[in-house]
């Protein structure tokens, strides 16, 4: 391994670094000061965040299993940018009582799955794909129970865990099928051996599978709202953001780089998936009275709006999902930020729990909206353009019976995220939650998503990068 | 910076300043001063535009700014203006800042309505200077989402079931529209070369016919939404019931013409063809929208309401007007959105005043207030007139255009549908009579009424800026009229380069 190797490797080796020094840290902290690690742990993930954007060399490595492109490194980028806002934001949480024994292991398994998912983006081989993936997930169903005193965060983890390992079955059984009839793993070798046989759309429709259980698509969907309900408010912040935006972007990758044969076949497949996903998420979203199952149905619909930038297998496309994501990123950190601030305070997570907050806690009320805005694409703020791109971009391959049925989900969408708007602002309660005093981590991490959200929509700078390094079939 | 910029700059400074400011007192005259400066700056704008056009430019649009914004997607922040947009421009500034003082005893929340409200606005302004179309979407959504806000905190009566069906059914409009947009721009490049967004850009190239029968019927229903056509103007009513005062005021005076604004801007402009073949199902309509409006009116009992259906009437009329398709009923379409505009907001003005006094908004429980408030009755009285069409005040001068262009077709069709029309007239007389017959004169029925006391100050200015207005298209037209005619000129020559009349 030479030095330009480990350039090439800088986000993986960097957050493997952090890891293993905040592990080292934990034998040599004074029990009586744990706290201090969080600041330590954010100032140095703050770090390698600003460290992620230096130019980095393109290469590739372990004969084409890991590669690195210009592309690859901006979605990485963007997931470490989500995670600091994550980490920010978990940090009054974590000041808790009932969490000082396990701080440090909460960064650690975090940030091994932000390496897995790191991997899993680069990787140039199924394999080492699937091991990316895994080191994505499991350590994220430790996170879900990371009360392990509550039964519903216990029952998460054990879900998320079955769940995981069900899909992955899934997945490997496609795999072995591609395997089988085309003698490599390769990502290269296998888009030019793919021939469109039964057996190969076969295992296609397995590893399509295996990728919707992670991405949360209906039918595939079922895991989602229960696990989110169950685990730790940021837990479920970073499933529904993180998690699911690393899936999403090597989900688009191998599609379009591997998969470019049988394009009309997984058209079809996200057609009626898109469709099923945006609507049933939806509806079920309306009757929700738990906000983090609310979100929960939210986000399966957002993976609905998603689909419609994969279907058109063009650079628009592609450039819509990512920039999409980073809306989404910010947009609905905001959101879960508000309902995490309010659940530390209150241990209050209902709809209901909400009537008449803008008496007491404007600034929060404000936020909020903000941000259920922004997932609902009302303009000015962020969604409304990531949305409006998605659209154009299954509207410039002509699937505008796709896109009417999208538009009007937008609709059913804002009516239930005018529901919160209507508890906080419209609905006057004698019992308001009491004002809220967060702390400065918390500022900061609702601040980073405002500013995000009003920003990403207006700088065009962004979206054309993105939209520089993307690539259609 | 340009002067179209500034309107959308000035009330984004206006809420900027709104909320540095503490007590109510100075929540108001900062919103007062705001609108003032944009009042006066729309009043520049006319000035600018016509003696620009009397210096001989003859470009279609004036003032015209391009920004490269998403330059893969070569959307532009492009703006610009012709006479229509001028008028609607100063239409929308007059409204503003009489609603402005309408809601001076707005006391709750005060500070949230005025931001609502100018946000609003904000919306409005920038839909009306926008050329591209991308632009024009965004800020035709901004326009409409504060409405939520504005029904259902300040609003009365079932204002949280009006809200949600006013923000979902508005909405679901702009869904329309949004695909229709996208259709446009996809196939804004026939010959290959960019896609573009921009409306004159657009407006050089014929779309293909396939593509508009699609996207016609989209964007014209998504843009007949806002204006209230038949089946889908049933958010009017409930909604202008439920509305604070300056919010009726705003959105029957000026957001319901962003509806007939974009439908002939964007559907009719930009695509003749198909405009031209489905028009007869528009008319229909239309004209189902004008008499059903005006029979909804006879019936209903509360002030609101009654003007609500009016003004489902009135903008039925502009959308029958702009699927006419001819430079007469086109002009007439643009006289009666100002017209309507200012009467309308004039009647919600009047509405709102009076029902702070007797907090009643049924007829039958008032009577004979032209004894006790003279003024305000005085000028419901005005604002009636020019609903019904009075020679002399604005509604006369906007109707008749627009049934003189209708009647320009000559075929059995066209006839039958402008008859229907123009029976209407006949029961905007009905209703209008009715109401000031039953409120205004006889005895009084309410004892308590009996002291109320007549206009303050603040109401003095929202309503004489309003009659004013109306006054002065109705006895000169001619300068309205003028400077929409030749703004017209080339939607009309692109209807009749596409050889349908």
């Amino acid at each position: 391994m030479s030095s330009s190797n480990f350039l090439i490797m800088r986000h993986e080796l960097l957050l493997t670094a952090v890891a293993l020094i905040i592990l080292i840290a934990e034998i040599f902290s004074d029990p009586k000061k744990k706290h201090s690690i969080i600041s330590f742990t954010l100032i140095l993930f703050g770090v390698i965040t600003a460290a992620g954007f230096l130019p980095s060399p393109e290469g590739s490595m372990f004969g084409g299993m890991y590669n690195s492109t210009a592309g690859k490194l901006l979605m990485k980028n963007i997931l470490n940018v989500g995670v600091l806002i994550i980490l920010i934001q978990s940090a009054d949480w974590l000041r808790k009582d009932e969490n000082a024994d396990k701080i440090h292991e909460y960064f650690i398994l975090l940030i091994s799955t932000v390496i897995g998912m790191n991997f899993m983006i680069s990787s140039g081989h199924f394999l080492m794909f699937y091991i990316g993936l895994e080191l994505a997930t499991i350590p994220i169903a430790a996170l879900a129970a990371y009360d392990r005193y509550k039964n519903q965060s216990a029952e998460a983890g054990i879900k998320l865990i079955m769940i995981s390992a069900f899909s992955s079955g899934i997945l490997l059984y496609g795999l072995s099928m591609i395997y089988g009839t085309t003698g490599t793993l390769y990502f290269n070798e296998v888009a030019d051996l793919f021939q469109n046989n039964n057996l190969q759309v076969l295992g296609f429709i397995f590893f399509f599978t295996g990728m919707a259980f992670k991405l949360s698509i209906v039918p595939f969907h079922l895991w989602t709202a229960d696990v989110y309900e169950g685990a730790p408010i940021n837990v479920t912040s970073y499933l529904s953001v993180i998690s699911k935006g690393a899936a999403a972007f090597i989900f688009i990758i191998i599609l379009f780089t591997v998969f470019p044969v049988i394009t009309e076949t997984w058209q079809k497949a996200i057609y009626v998936t898109a469709i099923l996903t945006m609507t049933i998420g939806n509806l079920f979203a309306i009757r929700q009275q738990n906000l983090k199952r609310f979100l929960a149905f939210s986000s399966i619909s957002q993976a609905g709006y998603l689909l419609l930038g994969f279907i058109g297998g063009n650079q628009l496309g592609m450039a819509s999902v990512i920039y999409y994501i980073l809306v989404y990123i910010f947009s609905n950190l905001g959101a879960f930020g508000v309902v995490l601030v309010i659940s530390n305070a209150t241990n209050k997570e209902n709809i209901n729990d909400y009537n008449g907050l803008y008496q007491t806690n404007p600034g929060l009320s404000l936020i909020m909206t903000l941000a259920l805005f922004s997932l609902a694409g009302i303009p000015p703020v962020a969604g409304f353009f990531g949305k409006f791109f998605l659209f154009a971009a299954a509207a410039e391959k002509g699937f505008y019976i796709l896109v009417l049925i999208a538009v009007l989900n937008t609709i059913i969408s804002l009516y239930y995220y005018l529901l919160i708007v209507k508890a906080m602002f419209l609905t006057r309660s004698e019992t308001p939650i009491e004002k809220v005093n967060s702390g400065f981590y918390t500022k900061l991490g609702l601040g980073l998503c405002v500013a995000g959200i009003f920003v990403i929509g207006f700088a065009s700078i962004l979206f054309e990068i993105i939209r520089n390094i993307s690539y259609g079939i | 910076m340009d002067i179209l910029t500034l309107f959308v700059v000035i009330p984004v400074l206006t809420i900027t300043g709104i909320l540095f400011v503490k007590d109510i007192k100075q929540v108001r005259i900062v919103a007062a001063i705001g609108m003032g400066i944009q009042l006066i700056l729309a009043a520049v704008l006319v000035f600018m535009y016509l003696s620009a056009r009397k210096a001989g430019v003859n470009d279609e649009m004036l003032f015209i700014k391009d920004y490269l914004w998403f330059k893969s997607l070569n959307i532009h922040y492009a703006i610009g203006v012709d006479g229509i947009s001028v008028a609607m421009i100063a239409l929308t500034s007059i409204v503003v800042f009489a609603g402005i003082f309408a809601s001076w005893e707005v006391e709750f929340l005060t500070k949230e309505f005025f931001i609502s409200l100018i946000l609003l606005a904000t919306g409005v302004f920038g839909f009306f200077i926008s050329i591209d179309l991308f632009t024009m979407f965004l800020f035709y959504e901004l326009a409409v989402i504060p409405m939520y806000l504005l029904i259902g905190i300040w609003g009365s009566g079932p204002k949280e079931y009006s809200a949600m069906k006013l923000t979902l059914m508005l909405m679901g409009g702009s869904a329309l529209i949004l695909l229709g947009l996208l259709g446009i721009y996809f196939n804004s490049a026939p010959d290959g070369g960019q896609f573009t967004f921009n409306i004159l850009e657009i407006s050089k190239i014929t779309i293909p016919v396939s593509a508009q029968r699609l996207f016609f019927p989209l964007t014209f229903i998504g843009f007949g939404i806002l204006g209230a056509l038949f089946p889908f103007h049933t958010w009017s009513p409930d909604g202008h019931a439920s509305a604070p005062t300056a919010v009726s005021m705003l959105h029957a005076g000026v957001l319901m013409k962003l509806g007939g604004y974009g439908a002939f801007r964007v559907a009719i402009f930009l695509m003749p063809e198909a405009a031209s073949e489905l028009n007869w199902i528009f008319i229909i309509l239309t004209s189902i929208s004008v008499v059903y409006g005006a029979f909804g009116a006879i019936v209903q009992k509360d002030l609101k309401y009654i003007n609500a259906y009016s003004s489902v009437s009135h903008c039925g009329l502009v959308l029958f007007a702009v699927l006419m398709m001819n430079q007469t009923a086109l002009n007439g379409a643009v006289i009666q959105m100002i017209s309507h505009g200012l009467m309308t907001a004039l009647f919600f003005a009047l509405i709102g005043m009076i029902y702070g006094r007797t907090h009643t908004r049924i007829i039958n429980e008032m009577g004979g207030l032209m004894k006790i408030i003279p003024f305000l009755s005085v000028a419901y009285v005005i604002a009636g007139l020019a609903s019904l069409g009075l020679p002399g005040l604005s509604g006369f001068v906007a109707e008749m255009t627009i049934f003189v262009g209708a009647f320009q077709h000559t075929d059995t069709f066209h006839r039958v549908v402008t008859i229907v029309a123009v029976s209407s007239i006949v029961i905007t007389a009905v209703y209008i009579l009715r109401v000031v017959a039953i409120l205004l004169l006889g005895p009084v029925k309410d004892e308590h009424h009996a002291h109320l006391t007549d206009a303050k100050w603040y109401e003095k200015v929202s309503v004489i800026t309003l009659i004013g207005s109306v006054a002065g298209i109705g006895l000169a037209p001619f300068w309205l009229s003028t400077m929409i005619g030749k703004s017209l000129q080339p939607i009309v020559n692109k209807i009749l380069a596409a050889g349908l009349f």
